[in-house]
């Protein structure tokens, strides 16, 4: 009998390894592909991210290792688009963007999982920590925390179709992250460890600001900065430079510290005010994806993240119409950002998510 | 395994691996000494010159070994260049060139020098009179590959080479694919320098020459010891060298014969393709081709994915240039075809060897439309373009 293939998304990191040592063990033919995103000319930061010029070559010295082959792929065209492109337009149109999430959704769950279709796999699989479960009752795939949840990576994984998570394997999401490098040590794996970054690995310096500019030729134009009444306290560098709950970097002299409160695109403008202006109990999100059932019905009672780093919060949720949902806190949440995700989740189960409006 | 991509590298024979043998350890003298020992390695060295020069048509004293063929273009392009700055600063060359020549003369380009990049047609080629109409009076020197690395197209050659030397512009081909496979002769197509590669036709890697017609001011390379006349610095590689000369000898032996052959099993798998594959293009000219490229196009389908399959299945093939760090861009050539962007990812090269048998090309042409019609179910622009034409 032929094996089962499985493409595994390698990044020559731990988790990745492992994944593709854990499905090899389980049977499979195991296949490596390294993404690469890079222009080619323009080597960013050698070591960072999951995709970073090294990750071909310890990939590849991975893919040796286990004795499987290893294949790089040039997906230079579609990171352009749908993570470097969307994120410059999120700012310019005065959001904060994701471009992990998007990244996932149209890189690795669009254009990967079709290659690996193409060369006869059955599934794409990742390092990712998170699980992905059948509910035979309702014959949808669930997606849950990983078993550690201090290493959980669903927040960037919300919004995985059915079909996608039908044709994905996420093998290290059932064990501990310990247990990952102990098996990784085990069998030898080089365990040098990748920084765990949040960071946008297309700007190494994180100067999402000068990165926009260079590359982008339309005009930052310069603009004021409001308090809440409409009074101009100064002028901003152009909102691309900005996000909500930002401190440090205004230039604005005042009594109590201020915070980026709000981005107006249309009118150039930002409003600034106190911290205690920042925290909201109410959020809209659109551009939905619900894991567990296709639409949400009436009120249900979950928890929330506004963004990466945030602790779930408690709340209610409810479509207002027919691609919006609103979202109650039970306590007010600091920082509600345009641009994030929105990720729900009951316990251990991803409901869904969007992406923040207001 | 079955290996369709000779244009990539091929093996060693195993009579050239029995001829460097003994200067691994045996003969392994240093051939600038003085001792007997090491006569025996410049002997080596003069008869592999020899043997080089004579298959180019060329002088011993012309021909300089070097590390391969992309360190022959670049010694060819910048050196002359450096010693004809004062002449002029104009070249000339195609948009198809190997990288070897094109990124030289982009840095030729940051040094102030100016490149004409010319194009080519539907099939790869360009005609004389572009050459002629490209030329200024600032022309220094012309670059024109023999012939091309992914779709085979053979270049006219003879014909470039008339209109240099009749407006005294120095004219220099990288014939790393033509070297093995045609019947190469310099003075005949009137060329000044001429790189080739020694891994190409059965040779070790790591080896190649440039041919350097007498009289050139072109520049050392590498400052040194004094071998290769002065001009490239450090101790031979007897072996390599002895491996590269050995190979071209036995590679123009019975070439008819040969050739004729493997054409053949090229004709034969082109036309199996066009016969068992629908919405297929074969890139390149169908007559001025070497005898062992087949390049194919298939609309709707990813060249890389193929290729994986391909692998995965055990057929070894390329969808163009090996040179570009494993991964698989669209291909500068086949876009210079004017190829919509679709069709030059959806490329396929496979190139023909020696030891090929039309059985495994039968192999071949059993899975390829299997894994073709694969990929077109799995297409959304081929479901658009079925429901277009139902």
């Amino acid at each position: 009998m032929t094996k089962t293939k499985v493409v595994v998304g390698m990044s020559g990191g731990v988790d990745s390894s492992v994944a593709a040592y854990l499905l090899q063990k389980e049977g499979y033919e195991v296949i490596g592909i390294t993404m690469q995103i890079w222009p080619e000319d323009a080597p960013p930061d050698e070591t960072g991210g999951c995709c970073g010029l090294t990750a071909v070559d310890d990939a590849r010295h991975v893919c040796q290792l286990l004795g499987i082959p290893h294949y790089t792929i040039n997906f230079r065209e579609e990171f352009q688009r749908h993570v470097i492109d969307y994120f410059i337009a999120e700012y310019q149109a005065g959001r904060t963007p994701n471009p992990c999430i998007a990244c996932n959704r149209y890189v690795k769950w669009e254009s990967l999982l079709h290659k690996a279709l193409q060369i006869g796999a059955e599934y794409i699989a990742t390092g990712h920590y998170a699980r992905i479960t059948k509910d035979e009752a309702t014959d949808r795939y669930l997606l849950k925390r990983a078993v550690t949840s201090v290493k959980d990576q669903t927040y960037a994984l919300y919004n995985l179709t059915q079909y996608q998570l039908a044709h994905t394997l996420m093998p290290v999401g059932h064990y501990p992250k310990e247990e990952v490098r102990r098996i990784a040590e085990e069998i030898g794996l080089p365990v040098a460890a990748k920084p765990d970054s949040q960071e946008i690995c297309f700007i190494p310096d994180h100067d999402y600001g000068r990165y926009i500019e260079e590359h982008t030729t339309d005009p930052i134009r310069p603009g004021n900065f409001l308090d809440q009444a409409g009074r101009i306290l100064g002028q901003h560098k152009g909102i691309i430079h900005y996000t909500v709950g930002q401190r440090k970097g205004l230039g604005i002299a005042a009594e109590k510290p201020l915070y980026v409160l709000e981005i107006r695109p249309e009118t150039n403008e930002i409003i600034l005010g106190e911290r205690t202006a920042l925290l909201k109990d109410q959020v809209w999100a659109d551009r939905l994806n619900f894991i567990p059932f296709a639409r949400l019905e009436g009120s249900k009672r979950v928890t929330a993240k506004i963004r990466y780093n945030h602790q779930p919060a408690p709340c209610s949720i409810e479509m207002v119409d027919e691609s919006t949902v609103l979202c109650t806190f039970d306590e007010p949440q600091r920082a509600i950002t345009p641009g994030q995700a929105l990720v729900f989740y009951d316990d251990e189960l991803v409901v869904g998510g969007g992406t923040i409006i207001k | 395994m079955i290996y369709f991509d000779h244009a990539a590298t091929t093996p060693v024979r195993s009579e050239v691996l029995e001829a460097m043998l003994p200067f691994f350890s045996e003969k392994f003298g240093n051939a600038s000494s003085v001792y007997k020992l090491a006569q025996v390695n410049k002997k080596a060295l003069d008869d592999a010159r020899a043997k080089v020069a004579t298959i180019l048509g060329a002088q011993p004293n012309e021909i300089y070994f070097t590390s391969g063929g992309t360190e022959a273009n670049n010694w060819a392009l910048k050196g002359m260049a450096e010693a004809l700055r004062k002449q002029g600063n104009h070249l000339i060359t195609t948009k198809i060139e190997h990288h070897a020549v094109l990124r030289t003369c982009q840095y030729l380009e940051k040094q102030g020098f100016e490149v004409t990049y010319l194009d080519v047609d539907e099939n790869g080629l360009i005609t004389p009179e572009q050459v002629e109409k490209a030329l200024k009076k600032e022309t220094i020197l012309i670059s024109i590959m023999y012939a091309n690395n992914e779709i085979g197209t053979i270049m006219p050659v003879a014909e470039i080479g008339k209109i240099a030397r009749t407006h005294g512009v120095i004219f220099h081909t990288d014939a790393v694919q033509a070297v093995g496979q045609l019947p190469i002769d310099v003075n005949r197509d009137q060329i000044d320098l001429l790189s080739l590669s020694g891994h190409k036709f059965y040779g070790p890697k790591g080896t190649g020459a440039l041919y350097v017609r007498r009289g050139l001011p072109l520049p050392s390379l590498l400052h040194g010891g004094g071998q290769e006349r002065g001009r490239r610095g450090g101790t031979e590689n007897v072996p390599g060298i002895v491996g590269l000369a050995t190979a071209l000898e036995l590679a123009y032996q019975d070439l008819d014969i040969k050739t004729a052959k493997i054409q053949a099993l090229r004709d034969y798998m082109i036309d199996g393709i066009y016969q068992r594959i629908p919405h297929c293009r074969l890139n390149g000219d169908r007559t001025q081709r070497l005898p062992n490229n087949v390049n194919f196009s298939f609309a709707f389908v990813e060249g890389e994915s193929l290729l994986l399959l391909l692998d995965l299945e055990g057929i070894a093939a390329s969808s163009g240039s090996a040179c570009t760090s494993g991964s698989l861009d669209p291909s500068h050539v086949l876009l210079a075809l004017g190829l919509p962007h679709e069709l030059a990812h959806g490329s396929l090269r496979l190139t023909l060897g020696e030891n090929n048998t039309r059985e495994e090309v039968d192999l071949l042409l059993e899975k390829l439309p299997l894994f073709v019609q694969r990929m077109r179910d799995m297409s959304p622009l081929y479901e658009d373009y079925l429901k277009q034409n139902s």
